[in-house]
């Protein structure tokens, strides 16, 4: 088995009484992309934001690479290698496309608090900018205004800032929301070129798209953790079926 | 954020000869109300920094000038050389500390908490100096000499000197305008300007977005206690209505008017304001029934200020030697 680069141990998280997350205990791997599934309100996003550190879980651990990330807060988890997209649009809309990479960029620096060289001098970060927007097919808008561009654009650009810091953990949060087909296509094929490198912890509503892409899928239900398997086996399960595929077995086949 | 393209360098530059001349032709009164826009232009500029570029509207602003003014009145009050270095070091520093002190529980909030947590910090300074005898209370204090600035046993400037004077304030605005550039274009500066556009997302991206607002916080209150050391020094006198939430409430008024976020605005906005406030009343008595009527004119027909119209003036400059063929309006 490969190394485990992310794992949770009991995890919970409850808003009042609503058990968003109940007793999630999950072991990520690397080099890996594992989907995770569940119908709206399985409290997907919750997860995804309890292991960026936007929230802060009421039981239970977080380890990445054996180091407890529990408690940290979200800039931390992103400096030790864990980036994330968002699943509503989150750039800088009034900055070109290569500002938007430049801040994620900017990190490789080990601090920011830098006051006299012009920042445009600096090489690595305009070498890690310039790939970032290259990935993600967005050298030719480089110079665009982020706000002008399609919403497909935006999405690409989304994944191209998280990418400029140069996560060693990707944390895509439903990259293909609202996107038509042709868009969606043309994303799911960057996914598929980031995971050839990159591990994924992926939230995506497209089965097709995780059908095509996992290695690995988790399916929630109402906070909990349904199953977990490879893609034959979360396809063929009678719990998974019932509880969310359903009816619906012409669109997974 | 705006490129600073050619023409507004050329403008600015234009503007800054018509500084250096003024002195020549102006008289003794005008060259001593042009001294105090400028010393209040380095105090909007540093405003600049906080609501233009980080996104902190601080209601409170005023405050800081108004402790760099008290600290070198009550500290060199009875002194009759005030060493400039030693004095300008000790009261920036302070200053410095006491932004460091107030930012680190405002920027806690954000939105109207810190606009309200702003002025409640800038009114407790305000109350305490208004009550304090000792400091002068609400008669304010007088000082009897200014800091000399010497270097070695000369006296480089003369600040008694009104021209002097002038000189010496153009300096330090100009020195504070190349600063803020300078540290604006510089990698911290970048992360400023996200965190005003989108704070969560260049949080997720692995900045302590809180650091580097309150560095800029101290950054823009130190400046701010320079103009009011300034100031102090200028008129010998001191009183606490320099830190009343009036003036914070002008500032931002004359940040909002010469184009926020650009950092010369502000500057213009200053001078716009004071020569209204002077020249207005000449003509009527009813005079800031026309000052409102201008600034509510500003604001609905120049969203991004006077800045902003140069802005747009210096675009058509550009595009019209990109594409001098098809050019028409």
């Amino acid at each position: 088995m490969a190394e485990i680069i992310l794992r949770t141990e009991h995890l919970c998280k409850n808003f009042g009484g609503l058990k968003a997350t109940d007793d999630v205990s999950l072991d990520f791997e690397r080099g890996r992309v594992h989907a995770i599934l569940g119908p709206n309100g399985a409290g997907k996003t919750t997860l995804i934001n309890l292991l960026s550190g936007e929230l802060a879980p009421s039981s239970g651990r977080i380890l990445f690479k054996d180091y407890d990330i529990t408690d940290a807060r979200p800039e931390k988890v992103a400096r030790i290698g864990i980036g994330r997209s968002f699943q509503k649009t989150n750039i800088l809309p009034g900055f070109s496309c290569l500002q938007n990479c430049w801040i994620g960029a900017q990190t490789c620096l080990p601090t920011s608090m830098r006051f006299i060289r012009p920042a445009r001098h600096l090489r690595e970060v305009h070498r890690r900018a310039d790939y970032a927007l290259d990935l993600c097919g967005l050298s030719g808008q480089r110079n665009r205004i982020a706000g002008t561009m399609s919403y497909g654009e935006q999405r690409q650009l989304e994944i191209a800032m998280m990418l400029a810091t140069e996560p060693e953990l990707l944390l895509l949060d439903e990259p293909l929301a609202g996107m038509g087909s042709e868009e969606s296509q043309h994303v799911t094929a960057l996914l598929r070129d980031l995971a050839r490198e990159q591990t994924l912890i992926l939230i995506e509503h497209d089965m097709d798209a995780v059908f095509s892409l996992a290695d690995r899928i988790t399916v929630m239900v109402d906070g909990a953790e349904l199953e977990t398997g490879s893609v034959e086996q979360i396809r063929n399960s009678k719990a998974v079926q019932d509880a969310y595929l359903g009816h619906d077995d012409e669109e997974v086949a | 954020m705006h490129t600073v393209t050619r023409p507004i360098i050329v403008f600015l530059c234009l503007c800054l000869v018509a500084l250096l001349l003024f002195p020549l032709v102006g008289g003794p009164f005008y060259t001593g109300l042009v001294t105090k826009i400028m010393i209040l232009s380095i105090f909007t500029i540093s405003l600049d920094l906080l609501i233009g570029f980080t996104g902190l509207v601080s209601f409170g602003h005023a405050a800081f000038f108004g402790i760099g003014a008290y600290l070198l009145a009550i500290l060199f009050k009875d002194v009759e050389h005030i060493n400039y270095w030693w004095s300008l070091t000790l009261t920036l520093s302070l200053t410095g500390l006491a932004a460091l002190v107030v930012g680190w529980f405002c920027i806690r909030t954000s939105g109207i908490y810190f606009i309200m947590l702003t002025l409640a910090f800038a009114q407790m300074f305000f109350y305490f100096f208004f009550e304090s005898p000792h400091y002068g209370g609400d008669d304010g204090i007088f000082m009897f000499y200014k800091p000399e600035i010497t270097l070695g046993s000369r006296q480089l400037v003369d600040l008694d000197n009104e021209h002097h004077f002038y000189y010496f304030v153009l300096a330090w605005l100009v020195g504070v305008y190349l600063f803020l550039s300078m540290i604006l274009r510089a990698p911290f500066g970048h992360v400023l300007i996200a965190i005003k556009a989108n704070e969560q997302r260049v949080r997720a991206l692995g900045y302590s977005t809180s650091h580097y607002k309150l560095v800029s916080f101290v950054i823009a209150g130190t400046i701010a206690g320079l103009a009011g050391f300034l100031e102090a020094a200028h008129t010998s006198f001191i009183t606490p209505a320099y830190m009343g939430w009036h003036e914070s409430g002008m500032a931002i008024m004359m940040v909002i008017l010469g184009g926020m976020g650009t950092l010369f605005g502000p500057v213009i906005g200053t001078f716009a304001v004071v020569l209204l406030q002077d020249f207005l009343p000449e003509f009527t008595e009813h005079w800031k029934l026309i000052m409102g009527a201008i600034i509510i004119g500003v604001v609905l027909f120049l969203p991004s200020g006077i800045a902003g119209l140069i802005f747009q003036i210096s675009q058509r400059f550009v595009s019209r030697k990109q594409n001098s063929g098809r050019e028409h309006g």
